[in-house]
């Protein structure tokens, strides 16, 4: 059984529906994420998940039982909000004992798990500072050990990670990981950041408008995206638009207008004669010299347009004959050598007979 | 504001100088010199016909304060002390929950509910007071102490409500659904985080109430009873009618001490309050 199942939910604020008809089910011990642009109903699922919303439609379950009619303060549920709103007139300390007392435990009690938590979130040496004292990090992870002390069934956590800079926001992703799988609770995370969903999650809901579109583990939904939504959001993607002309046990046969034909793994829902999109990402395409002769199934020439020099890696785009633009990453493996191609040169376009995917229309 | 003032430079350090020269000028006038003048007067001899007696002939003398010394004073200082503090009470208790209530509405309403907050002091103080004698006449409770207290409370009232409204105002909305999510009920979130966080208003609410209430004479004179004085009465009477100035300057030094002690007492606490 399912620790929490979100069974077909739906959620209306006036006229607008922020969540439709969503059910989703997480297990114990997992990392889950809500991942999804702004708008897309992620907030309002977790805040009916702690108990602040109530669904119009649908059902929450805790392990089995309805939540529905129980308040927040009573559902074995945190949350690490946004803002982090830490207690500004509590202590460090203070704010990490405040979930302990209000469940009533003894002060010896308290003072044991304040200083265990402050040693887990590495703030043992903070706990008598005051919260407008700390770094936005620090602010991070007293939120994180307040949501964490009174060991919830389920920890909440709302773009905990959104104030903070990119290089602080990597160290904070490593040490999440390092939190959940130490102490083994079920975290539903929220995000809009499809990186740091890839990063962090076991699982992953990709959501757009209300519904959930994919879910399923990272690597699914980074190889295998359902439609062009899901390909486009999450990681970079190129997408042609392609006819079927074969589609077998072996592969698809896909036409492309004015490049002609291009093979990709089998899809039996594609039916011949449809059209759809070619999802191919941009570590797939290997770019070679004219003069190499390309062993690849699908190759065509292009134009490099312009390219974008990330240092361990460069982005080309290219420009196919029948003036498609496509993204290929090079990684910059050879020492001494920086970029492999310039603006204007001529180049082979190629990728795997079983790279990308097709997405019907 | 010491740190920029060390490497100010000369224009801006004139700048500083034009602008805070005529509050300050205005301070030393109207308040530096009145006081020194009471403090001086406290050590004079009272005139035939009011006023000070010329100091030919009458050299300073502590007269005043002997006079001063005897424990009816301090017993009508007591009262004032018990009068402002009763007083403050009640309106903290009062204004705390309409407060709330104000900086909970929603946000189009909450300037509406503060313009009524101070409207009554479009009409003048005398006039609301008198109101009180109208409605305290026919119930029978004028000239009593109980009248002295409503009449300063429904006064003072939007003193502590201004201060505790932009106190509560300010708090975000966040830490109280963070309490609740993390195990708090209604009445715990209000112990734990409301009441904590708005201490900074209901102290500078109660300074606000009672000093005033504590030199405050218009009020006893009108509602209360013979028995109801309190010091704002005793300095006004020994200036108008007993024309015992000295007396009154000496009572006055002794009321502006007792207040210098409970805005320290305050500014103590808010510091303590606002880490």
């Amino acid at each position: 059984m399912a620790l929490l199942e979100i069974r077909k939910v739906t959620k209306r604020f006036g006229q607008l529906e922020a969540v439709k008809d969503v059910s989703i089910a997480v297990e114990a011990g997992e990392f889950f994420t809500l991942l999804g642009p702004s708008g897309c109903g992620k907030t309002t699922i977790l805040r009916m998940i702690a108990g602040f919303d109530a669904p119009d439609e649908g059902k929450l379950f805790l392990d089995g039982k309805p939540l529905a009619g129980i308040p927040p303060e009573k559902r074995p549920i945190h949350t690490v909000f946004q803002s982090y709103a830490l207690f500004p007139h509590l202590t460090v300390a203070g704010n990490i004992a405040f979930p302990l007392e209000m469940a009533g435990k003894s002060r010896d009690e308290i003072r044991r798990r304040v200083g265990e938590t402050l040693e887990l979130v590495h703030l043992a040496d903070k706990g008598g500072a005051y919260p407008h004292e700390l770094s936005g990090g620090q602010k991070q992870r007293v939120a994180l050990g307040r949501g964490l002390v009174n060991r919830p069934r389920l920890l909440l956590l709302d773009e905990p990670l959104g104030a903070l800079d990119a290089k602080l926001r990597e160290r904070m992703q490593v040490e999440l990981i390092a939190l959940q799988r130490e102490v083994g609770i079920t975290f539903v995370f929220v995000t809009h950041a499809q990186q740091e969903a890839l990063a962090l999650s076991h699982r992953i809901a990709v959501m757009r408008d209300g519904r959930v579109e994919q879910m399923d583990v990272p690597e699914a939904l980074y190889s295998s995206p359902r439609n062009r939504f899901v390909a486009d959001f999450i990681g970079n993607i190129n997408l042609i638009d392609v006819e079927v002309r074969h589609s077998g046990h072996q592969g698809l046969q896909l036409a492309a207008a004015g490049l002609g034909e291009i093979s990709a793994p089998p899809l039996p829902e594609a039916m011949e004669g449809a059209r759809g999109t070619l999802a191919l990402r941009p570590e797939h395409i290997r770019l070679t010299h004219p003069s190499e002769k390309p062993e690849l199934k699908n190759h065509f020439v292009g134009t490099i347009r312009e390219y974008l020099y990330l240092g361990d890696v460069t982005v080309y785009k290219v420009a196919l004959d029948n003036d498609v633009v496509l993204e290929a990453l090079a990684t910059n493996g050879a020492p001494g050598r920086a970029r492999f191609h310039e603006i204007g040169d001529r180049v082979n376009v190629a990728w795997r007979h079983d790279a990308g995917a097709f997405l019907n229309r | 504001m010491r740190a920029p003032s060390s490497t100010a430079k000369g224009p801006e350090r004139l700048t500083r100088w034009l602008v805070t020269l005529p509050p300050t000028l205005f301070l030393v006038v109207f308040f530096l010199v009145p006081a020194l003048i009471m403090a001086a007067a406290s050590f004079r001899e009272p005139g035939e016909f009011g006023g000070l007696a010329p100091l030919a002939g009458h050299p300073p003398t502590l007269e005043a304060y002997r006079f001063v010394a005897d424990p009816i004073y301090f017993r009508i200082l007591a009262k004032s002390f018990a009068v402002a503090g009763l007083t403050t009470l009640l309106c903290l208790l009062l204004a705390y929950p309409l407060a709330l209530l104000i900086a909970r509405s929603p946000k189009g309403r909450r300037n509406v509910l503060v313009l009524l907050v101070i409207l009554p002091f479009a009409s003048n103080l005398l006039i609301r007071v008198y109101a009180w004698i109208i409605i305290l006449g026919p119930l029978n409770l004028l000239y009593s102490p109980e009248a002295v207290i409503a009449g300063m409370v429904y006064v003072h009232l939007p003193f502590m409500i201004l201060p505790l409204y932009t106190n509560l105002e300010k708090h975000d909305p966040a830490l109280l659904e963070a309490a609740q999510d993390l195990g708090a009920d209604a009445w715990t979130r209000f112990r734990r985080v409301t009441l904590p966080l708005s201490l900074p208003g209901i102290l500078s609410g109660s300074a606000l109430v009672f000093i005033p209430v504590l030199g405050m004479f218009a009020i006893p004179e009108l509602l209360g009873g013979t028995g109801d004085i309190l010091i704002g009465n005793l300095i006004k009477e020994q200036f108008l009618d007993n024309r015992d100035w000295p007396l009154g300057a000496t009572l006055s030094i002794l009321l502006t001490v007792a207040v210098l002690g409970v805005a320290a007492v305050s500014a103590a606490f808010t510091r303590k309050a606002a880490p």
